[in-house]
């Protein structure tokens, strides 16, 4: 059976530490029109959906989107939990982060795993990572929406990461088996978003979906919003495997043989399961200085990711079987 | 190419001056013309393509590309696989990229014939619209047609990129000619600002920067243009419209007021209206998570509270009092319909204009726009990528502004109600009148007085199911039993509806709809006379009998769905009627080659295969009993 907690902290709204300043006088226009823009998408789906989620995969963009919906709401608290898909393989920094932060912003979080994959012996480096991913996180999804009967549940995916997402709606309709059927999308025209679902369907939302990488970390800068410190560049132990650099988060991962993990100057840009994500070899470690580093950047997010890599088309086919 | 995030230029971070909002565009123009491969040099020459991405398409452009082995651009632009495959871009795709001095949205549409939808869908949301036009073939149908829908969406800005001009050598004269054409053309449109630039996509001639085997061309390149290009004059100086979004209540002391600002802007103590109750307030606080804001513009997501104590809710507007939007239940409008199942003139879907939805009919087609030459053509319904005026009815008062004035609140969608499907994009022209001037006649003596002479109340018992399911036969004893009883009913039926009042129609799905709704408004006067009304149609589609459910007061209609098997049906075929429908003799014959869509929640479901008719008709009455419609004996 699958198995969530709830772990409910204070009711009160809180805001992440911000100076006094008027709304958005630290940001951009092009940041605030972003900003507005994802907030009435929040606002949009809270009025129209009986049972919304987000899902917080405790990364930059989850942050940020948190940020937004904070904002959104204010001065109630959010209006919905906020649900985290824990494989069991992500970076321990990642968990106490997450942990920090529901206190700190007295968030109604729901942490779900699956369980039967756990007994299955399911593990990034027994079972590969596209079994891995399918079971522990695909259908977990799925467990955890149907556990709760989410009818909406926020992503914090940009059209900007990859090939089959530029062309996905914001409000993205999912098939009671939440499947996504890509050649079957409403029009979205203006911002009228068509919410009707029938029963037993879901719909995706992703308030972000026009913001940019590079949008992400100005924002993060700007509302001086915290991230992961994985995201900073520190000496960290790691092992070079088909081209990726692999931290050594804990004993689970088996060295090779002959194969020994070496301290190295790296940091991360996206961050999952740390057996599958590529660290790059870097010296930010202040946020101005990974917003420099990006700007210079020659290759894409993405390429840290080692489900991306099977071909390009892979990333179309995992969310038509409910990859979110 | 996907991650088209930062120009990996020189310049350090700070020289990224422009931070104003990122121009949204899109790219249009036939098939082929070379949208993709433009935007895809557009990338390469602003560095804007990753290495990792740029190995892929050197890969790709050697499995998939028309172009041997140069690189292929386009395939940078085309995202899902079935339709790279296929070598077409079939649906929009959103692009992302900054140059140094401004960011930038791409809608990218396609070319083909049959998706005017989604170049309607990317206008709809773009502020400029690229034409890519084919210097050697000029322009085309597409090419008028989708100038037409760009302008018909409101866009105001557009670029008329003359590409593959190295084909043509580089000839003035070819430019200048299609230039003249089309400018002619535009003349009719709404264009604000025309600019046409001779292009090679495929060599970069006048891209990004300005191309020397074109000295005879004065103007900017298209970078140059799309960098410096103004288009969001006016909307801070527009009246002040607000949606309502949300109504935030932490607790009993606090209510606010949640929306994005569309026009206009506000402060504290200006004062506003709440539409459509007319009320008047004055705004009290603009709050925020950072503390309470001195101004909100347009385009600002806020919270306002109010100084009085008003009744407002999600779907109201709050604007200024001096210049009003409207309030209307019957309007013109233009519609692009976006569904392969046509229109059907009274029919009710769903509205969504702003943050109000509601039910909507299309009482009048007045005529089908010809999106090729803008002439107008007479239509009894909209298909797929066709755009039409009509009027239309609403249930509730709709607040708005006409589309020629403010983009966001003249917008609406409509959604099928069963299929939830987007069904159309509207923009509303103007408010009837009509609604105000035929004022109902009042009456002095009322449904209810009529009813209480009767001692029972007036009901609607609509009974649906296939041809043969039985449905005459059961409200026959029904009505017998209803009269023994002394309740006064009428009975109107399908075959001697159609002998008089509904002669002149046929048998299409239009004409389907419009035999209901005559029914339906026949069964409402004498529900009002206070009769109960035994219906037996076929009737089927939901949308229809839904459309009866509401012309009536909650209660009075009473679905009953006399379910018999298909092929029990065919079995008894008492007129042997699908005989000749399977035999192709008659066409649209429900259940053979029409559709029947079962009720889904209907008052009563007899189970007509299994139960002699006297039986059904008994439980017909028993629940008219159990309704307190009428008496038991
Ligand atoms: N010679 C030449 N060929 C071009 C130019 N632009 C595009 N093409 C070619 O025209 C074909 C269609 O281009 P594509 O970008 O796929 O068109 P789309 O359907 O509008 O996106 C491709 O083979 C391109 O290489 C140009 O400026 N000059």
């Amino acid at each position: 059976m699958p198995e969530s907690t709830m772990n409910t902290v204070a009711a009160q709204a809180t805001m992440p530490v911000t100076p006094a300043a008027p709304l958005g006088d630290g940001l951009s226009p092009r940041l605030r029109r972003l900003e507005a823009e994802a907030i009435f998408i929040m606002r949009e789906a809270v009025s129209e959906f009986r049972n919304p989620v987000m899902l917080y995969s405790i990364g930059k963009d989850s942050s940020a989107m948190l940020h937004v919906a904070l904002k959104a709401f204010y001065p109630s608290k959010l209006p919905f939990p906020v649900l985290h898909v824990d494989t069991t393989w992500k970076f321990r920094e990642m968990i106490a982060f997450r942990d920090e932060t529901a206190a700190r912003l007295g968030l109604e979080l729901i942490v779900h795993t699956n369980q039967e994959g756990v007994a299955r012996g399911i593990s990034p480096i027994a079972s590969g990572s596209s079994l891995h991913t399918q079971v522990m996180k695909t259908e977990a999804l799925r467990q955890a929406l149907d556990k709760y009967k989410f009818d909406a549940a926020f992503g914090g995916a940009r059209r900007d990461e990859e090939k089959s997402r530029a062309k996905e709606r914001i409000f993205s309709h999912r098939s009671a088996a939440h499947a996504w059927d890509p050649r079957n999308q409403r029009p979205e025209l203006w911002n009228i978003f068509n919410t009707r679902i029938k029963p037993g369907e879901s719909m995706r939302v992703f308030p972000l979906s026009n913001w940019t990488e590079l949008d992400v970390w100005e924002y993060v800068r700007a509302e001086r919003i915290p991230v992961v410190p994985l995201y900073f560049a520190k000496e960290r132990p790691v092992v070079e495997r088909d081209g990726l650099l692999i931290m050594r988060d804990d004993d689970r991962l088996p060295l090779l043989p002959g194969e020994k993990p070496r301290m190295e100057r790296v940091r991360f840009r996206t961050l999952g399961c740390y057996p599958l994500t590529g660290a790059i070899r870097s010296n930010a470690d202040t946020l101005d200085a990974i917003i420099d580093e990006m700007r210079t950047s020659a290759s894409s997010e993405r390429q840290g990711r080692a489900i991306d890599h099977d071909d390009s088309g892979s990333m179309e086919k995992k969310k038509r079987e409910g990859y979110f | 190419m996907d991650s088209l995030v930062q120009s990996r230029s020189l310049a350090p971070a700070s020289a990224v001056a422009d931070t104003r909002p990122a121009l949204r565009l899109l790219t249009c123009g036939s098939v082929d013309d070379g949208k993709s491969t433009l935007i895809g040099r557009l990338l390469y020459e602003q560095n804007l393509i990753y290495d990792d991405h740029l190995a892929a398409l050197e890969r790709d452009s050697k499995k998939h590309g028309t172009n041997g082995a140069e690189i292929d651009f386009a395939l940078l632009l085309d995202g899902l696989e079935a339709e790279r495959e296929q070598g077409i871009t079939i649906d929009v795709a959103y692009r992302y990229f900054s140059t140094r001095k401004r960011s930038f949205i791409v809608a990218d549409t396609p070319g083909h014939e049959q998706y005017t939808r989604n170049m309607a869908t990317g206008a709809s949301n773009s502020e400029l619209a690229v034409l890519l036009v084919d210097a050697r073939k000029g322009l085309l149908p597409q090419t008028r047609r989708h100038a037409i829908i760009a302008s018909l969406l409101g866009i105001r800005h557009v670029v008329l990129a003359v590409n593959k001009i190295d084909l043509v050598d580089f000839d003035r004269t070819v430019f200048d000619g299609i230039a003249a054409k089309f400018s002619e053309f535009a003349a009719q449109l709404n264009f604000t600002q025309v600019v046409a630039i001779p292009l090679s996509a495929r060599y970069g001639d006048n891209v990004s920067l300005r191309s020397a085997r074109m000295p005879w061309h004065a103007g900017p390149s298209l970078l140059d243009y799309l960098e410096s290009v103004d288009v969001e004059p006016g909307v801070q100086g527009k009246p002040f419209r607000m949606p309502v979004q949300w109504v935030n209540r932490p607790n009993s002391d606090f209510r606010g007021f949640a929306g994005t600002i569309v026009s206009g802007s506000i402060r504290p103590g200006d004062e506003v209206v709440v539409l459509p109750s007319g009320r008047t307030t004055r705004v009290a606080r603009i709050v925020s998570a950072d503390g309470d804001l001195a101004a909100g513009q347009a385009k600002d997501a806020v919270t306002l509270t109010l100084a009085d104590e008003i009744d407002v809710a999600r779907g109201d507007v709050i604007a200024g009092t001096g210049n009003r939007p409207q309030a209307a239940d019957q309007f013109a409008a233009q519609l692009v319909w976006m569904s392969s199942h046509a229109l059907q003139p009274g029919r009710s879907y769903l509205m969504k204009i702003g943050s109000q939805t509601t039910i909507a009919t299309v009482t009048e087609l007045r005529h089908r726009v010809d999106v090729d030459t803008l002439g107008k053509l007479a239509a009894k319904t909209l298909a797929l990528n066709e755009v039409g005026v009509c009027n239309i009815a609403t249930a509730a008062q709709v607040v708005f502004d006409p589309y020629a004035e403010n983009r966001d609140t003249g917008s609406f969608i409509l959604i099928d109600r069963y299929s939830n499907e987007t069904v159309a994009g509207g923009m509303i022209s103007f408010a009837l009148r009509r609604a105000t001037n035929v004022h109902l006649q009042n009456l002095t003596v009322g449904k209810q007085a009529r009813s209480a002479l009767k001692h029972h109340r007036p009901a609607v018992l609509w009974f649906t199911g296939l041809s043969g399911a039985g449905k005459s036969t059961i409200a026959n004893l029904v009505e017998a039993g209803l009269h023994a009883r002394g309740v006064h009913t009428i009975m109107l039926d399908g075959d001697n509806i159609r002998h008089g009042l509904n002669k002149d129609l046929g048998f299409t799905e239009t004409d389907r709809v419009e035999n209901i709704r005559r029914i339906g408004e026949v069964a409402k006067l004498m529900t009002d006379a206070g009769l109960i009304v035994l219906c037996s149609f076929i009737s089927p589609f939901r949308a229809e009998r839904q459309m009866v459910r509401e012309l009536l007061p909650e209660g009075e209609f009473l679905e009953i769905f006399v379910d018999t098997p298909l092929d029990q049906c065919i079995a008894r075929d008492p007129k042997g009627l699908y005989r000749r429908a399977l035999a192709g003799e008659i066409k649209n014959f429900t259940g053979v080659d029409q559709v029947y869509e079962t009720p889904e929640s209907p008052e009563l479901r007899l189970m007509a295969g299994q139960q002699e008719a006297d039986a059904l008709a008994n439980q017909v009455i028993d629940e008219l009993v159990r309704r307190d419609i009428c008496v038991k004996h």
